[in-house]
């Protein structure tokens, strides 16, 4: 590939840039799911409290973040008063959650999150019927089930309708869109306290200083961190949301926040190269996955006995799932197939309407991955006649699907364990450990499995503790206006040095002085995949490559100082780099930290290939001191804390 | 797959306040040739094939061109979004065409009255663990408990 051709070619010198200030009570950065759940729940509290709230999104709200093309399931709905179908023989209930969310984890989740978003989340869910979200129901009534916690949906207007609630309750005037933010503010006075935070339009030539006593990060996970499967025209099409690039983990990070579980990475199986979804396939449609010999190589329990007890639980936690495929893979078994026609067989043989069945195929992918849609009909793909390959994706960082990585993050006053209080200044839940600064969905670590719906749920907890913070502690902020100066001359830097070295070769792609950020982005990509378990190293890694990892990863980021960029869309994409940059380095300093393999499918520490329950059943916290730029790494012991057997 | 513009049909939304691809593209590709007049795709690679821009046009000038990666030529999944309800005609390379029709939404467009039903917020409140509108949103007449380990 090559770098872009720009045909709008406008750069803009620091001081030629308006300063826009927009002074707020509570600031919320992202307008995903969990950005909206946020704005609309601090909307209602803040009406009682006379605060402003304000929201600033890099994209427009109405289609951004990973809803962006829409969703075919609600993944989190417990059910607890009735309104779905039953899926087994007793009604679920908020323990059984719980345990289902730890042992997917592998034995490690922060119970008092996860039993905190779950007992909230079914109202989220009521709410978005209630406003016009299509829910399937049963002939009785009951939303029909995908999976025991999981609701099917029409969903492929989910974020408009979300975005409109949103607006809806916060005020446009309060939303502030193609705004990329780049840093957190700390106060003046309390270096451990958020003050704002600072951006740029990529519109027009504004930069923007927000001043505000609470900031919550919405920002979703991190992309593109590894070398993708395609890497042509379709390294877009990666299956998690290409437009989050980690801005929330990295600001924090270089604010000092504290990080936790980053050595956690999320590699989803899905259908292979357009990353369309598989869970109706396995769920509703009880469809399996074969190797190319027809085997359900999941019924193989032996490639798993060593991570017992885990590999007993029910389901398979799904990074057990994926070693299991590895397996067949690397013994050269492939390709893994979704036997996509033999559930459609069976389904029709036990009375299901075909017709209904072939559509409620197709709508799964269009109304969430149309792009699986159209590789079908490429390639000439019936569901009903021919299986689909399947194959485990590139990794992700993510905090709020069946992934973990995120920040350390307070719970509730009636849920949280003194173990887990020691590094919180304040108590407010989900305020990380810098006063004032929040983190939800995919920012906040240790509780994953929220989807869309908890994602939502959390944001709107947060969103109640924020106007609670800021009515308690009535925070005076004050920020150094040098310092802001100081960062709105290194956030235009790229414009500058392009203007500088333009002319010192004949193509403007390659030249001595400076590299433009997709440049920056392969090599990154490259790194991390061949030092620090990606795709192509069948997600294997050890000591030494992560020292190397390191080492480049430090010689890349001295290199980016000298990034280029021709105009506004390109500049975000420098920051994005820089966001993406410190998280790959937070991700391979938390995995040196961890010696074992906790999760084999999504990576392999083959210089200590067991799980170790005995040192490893314990959180990685850590932090990147800003001063020095050290990380120091810590374990914080895993506390059962609902009532569940294995 | 990475977006294209047909030139026939875009007319750079001028008729319009915003240029609507511009506006929704969730990683910010589509730009407006204010001297043609016609809108393109600035980064095909970083397209994540969502839709959205094709969705939004209103002159439907906006179509996939599969990956040249792995979508062999000659498919094509053409959405027509109405208030209520989306529609899908599905092309296969061999030529065969499905097509679909799927809800979106069961109530009109901004109909959505936020805390509607809901009691007045009061700061007491905010101490307590109830978001807002809990706990009838529920459908239960108090927060669900968490049964703690012993
Ligand atoms: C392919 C896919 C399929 C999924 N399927 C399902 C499903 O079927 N059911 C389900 O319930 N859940 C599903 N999920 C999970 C669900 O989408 C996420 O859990 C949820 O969107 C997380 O919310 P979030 O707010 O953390 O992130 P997002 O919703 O992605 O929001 C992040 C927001 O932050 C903005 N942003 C990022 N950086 C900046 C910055 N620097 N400045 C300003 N704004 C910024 C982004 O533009 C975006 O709007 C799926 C996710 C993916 C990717
Ligand atoms: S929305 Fe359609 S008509 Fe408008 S500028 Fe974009 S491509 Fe052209
Ligand atoms: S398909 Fe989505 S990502 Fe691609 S250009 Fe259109 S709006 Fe942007």
């Amino acid at each position: 590939m090559a770098v872009e051709v720009y045909k709008n070619i406008e750069t803009y010198k620091p001081e030629d840039v308006e300063d826009v200030t927009v002074e707020t009570d509570i600031l919320i950065v992202g307008g995903g799911f969990s950005g909206c759940g946020a704005a609309y729940e601090a909307a209602y509290w803040a009406k009682a409290a006379g605060l402003k709230v304000t929201l600033v999104e890099k994209a427009a709200i109405e289609r951004s973040g990973a809803v962006a093309q829409g969703l075919s399931a609600i993944n989190t709905y417990l059910g607890l008063s009735g309104r779905a179908q039953q899926v087994g023989d007793k009604p679920n209930t908020i323990e059984d959650y719980v345990r289902y969310v730890t042992l997917d984890m592998m034995g490690i989740a922060r119970e008092d999150l996860v039993a905190d978003y779950a007992r909230h989340v079914d109202g989220t869910v009521h709410l978005f019927e209630k406003w016009g979200l299509p829910i399937w129901k049963d002939e009785n009534g009951k939303y029909v089930r995908e999976g025991r916690w999981q609701v099917m949906i029409h969903g492929e207007s989910y974020k408009p309708i979300i975005a409109e609630a949103a607006k809806m309750a916060l005020g446009e005037e309060n939303i502030i869109e193609r705004v990329f933010i780049t840093h957190l503010l700390m106060d003046k006075n309390d270096p451990q306290r958020v003050a704002g935070a600072v951006g740029f339009s990529v519109r027009e030539p504004k930069f923007y200083i927000f001043k505000a006593k609470a900031v919550i990060l919405a920002t979703g996970g991190a992309t593109l961190l590894f070398r993708p499967r395609s890497t042509g025209e379709g390294m877009g099409r990666i299956w998690y949301a290409v437009f989050n690039t980690g801005s929330g983990y990295a600001m924090a990070i270089e604010a000092g926040a504290h990080t936790c579980q980053m050595e956690h990475r999320f590699i989803p199986a899905r259908f292979k190269d357009g990353y369309g979804p598989v869970g109706a396939w396995f769920l509703l449609f009880k469809s399996v996955a074969t190797n190319a010999y027809d085997e359900v190589y999941i019924e193989k329990k032996e490639t798993i006995a060593e991570y017992k007890p885990y590999a007993d639980a029910v389901p398979t936690p799904t990074p057990l799932r994926n070693h299991q495929m590895l397996v067949e893979l690397m013994e050269g078994r492939g390709p893994i197939l979704m036997r996509t026609e033999w559930a459609i067989k069976k389904l029709s043989e036990e009375g299901k309407d075909l017709k209904k069945l072939i559509n409620e195929a197709w709508e799964d992918f269009l109304d969430m991955t149309v792009s699986q849609a159209l590789l079908w009909a490429a390639l000439n793909i019936e569901p009903e006649k021919v299986p689909s390959e399947i194959m485990t994706a590139e990794p992700y960082m993510m905090g709020s699907h069946s992934g973990c990585a995120g920040l350390w993050v307070c719970g509730p006053e009636d849920l949280m364990p003194e173990e887990y209080k020691k590094l919180f200044p304040l108590c407010y839940n989900r305020m990380t450990t810098i006063k004032g600064l929040f983190a939800v969905g995919d920012c906040s670590g240790a509780n994953p499995h929220k989807f869309s719906s908890g994602s939502f749920t959390e944001g709107r907890i947060a969103g109640k503790e924020a106007v609670r913070y800021v009515v308690e502690q009535n925070p005076t902020p004050e920020i150094d206006e040098a310092k802001v100066q100081e960062l709105k001359k290194k956030i235009f830097q790229p414009m500058v040095t392009y203007e500088q070295f333009k002319g010192a070769s004949t193509r403007e792609d390659i030249n001595p002085n400076y590299i433009f950020p997709k440049q920056a982005l392969w090599r990154l990509q490259k790194i991390m995949d061949e030092y620090a378990a990606g795709a192509s190293m069948w997600y294997k890694t050890n000591e030494k490559m992560l020292k190397i990892a390191l080492e480049r990863l430090q010689m890349l980021k001295e290199d980016m100082e000298k990034l280029a960029a021709r105009n506004l869309h390109e500049l975000m994409r420098c920051w994005e780099m820089w966001h993406r940059v410190i998280v790959a380095e937070a991700h391979v300093q938390h995995m040196l930290y961890r010696q074992e393999t906790r999760w084999p499918g999504y990576y392999y520490r083959t210089d200590y290939p067991k799980l170790d329950d005995e040192n490893w059943k314990c959180f990685v916290v850590g932090r990147r001191n800003p001063e020095t730029g050290e990380w120091e790494l810590q374990k914080v012991p895993y506390i059962q804390i609902v009532d569940w057997q294995l | 797959m990475p977006s294209y513009v047909n030139p026939e049909k875009c007319d750079g939304c001028k008729a319009l306040e915003k240029t609507a691809c511009q506006y929704i593209c969730p990683n910010d590709l589509m730009v407006l040739d204010k001297e043609q007049m016609k809108a393109y795709n600035q980064e095909p690679d970083m397209c994540w094939e969502c839709y959205s821009c094709v969705k939004i046009c209103p002159q439907g000038a906006i179509e996939m061109r599969g990956y040249v990666d792995f979508v062999p030529l000659g498919a094509q999944c053409t959405p027509m979004r109405g208030t209520d309800a989306i529609m899908w005609t599905i092309k296969f390379r061999n030529g065969k065409i499905l097509r679909f029709k799927f809800p979106i939404r069961t109530t009109p467009w901004g109909s959505i009255q936020p805390f509607e039903g809901f009691p007045e917020p009061k700061v007491d409140d905010l101490k307590n663990n109830l978001l807002a509108g809990e706990p009838q949103i529920l459908d239960m007449d108090k927060l669900p408990e968490v049964k703690k380990k012993a």
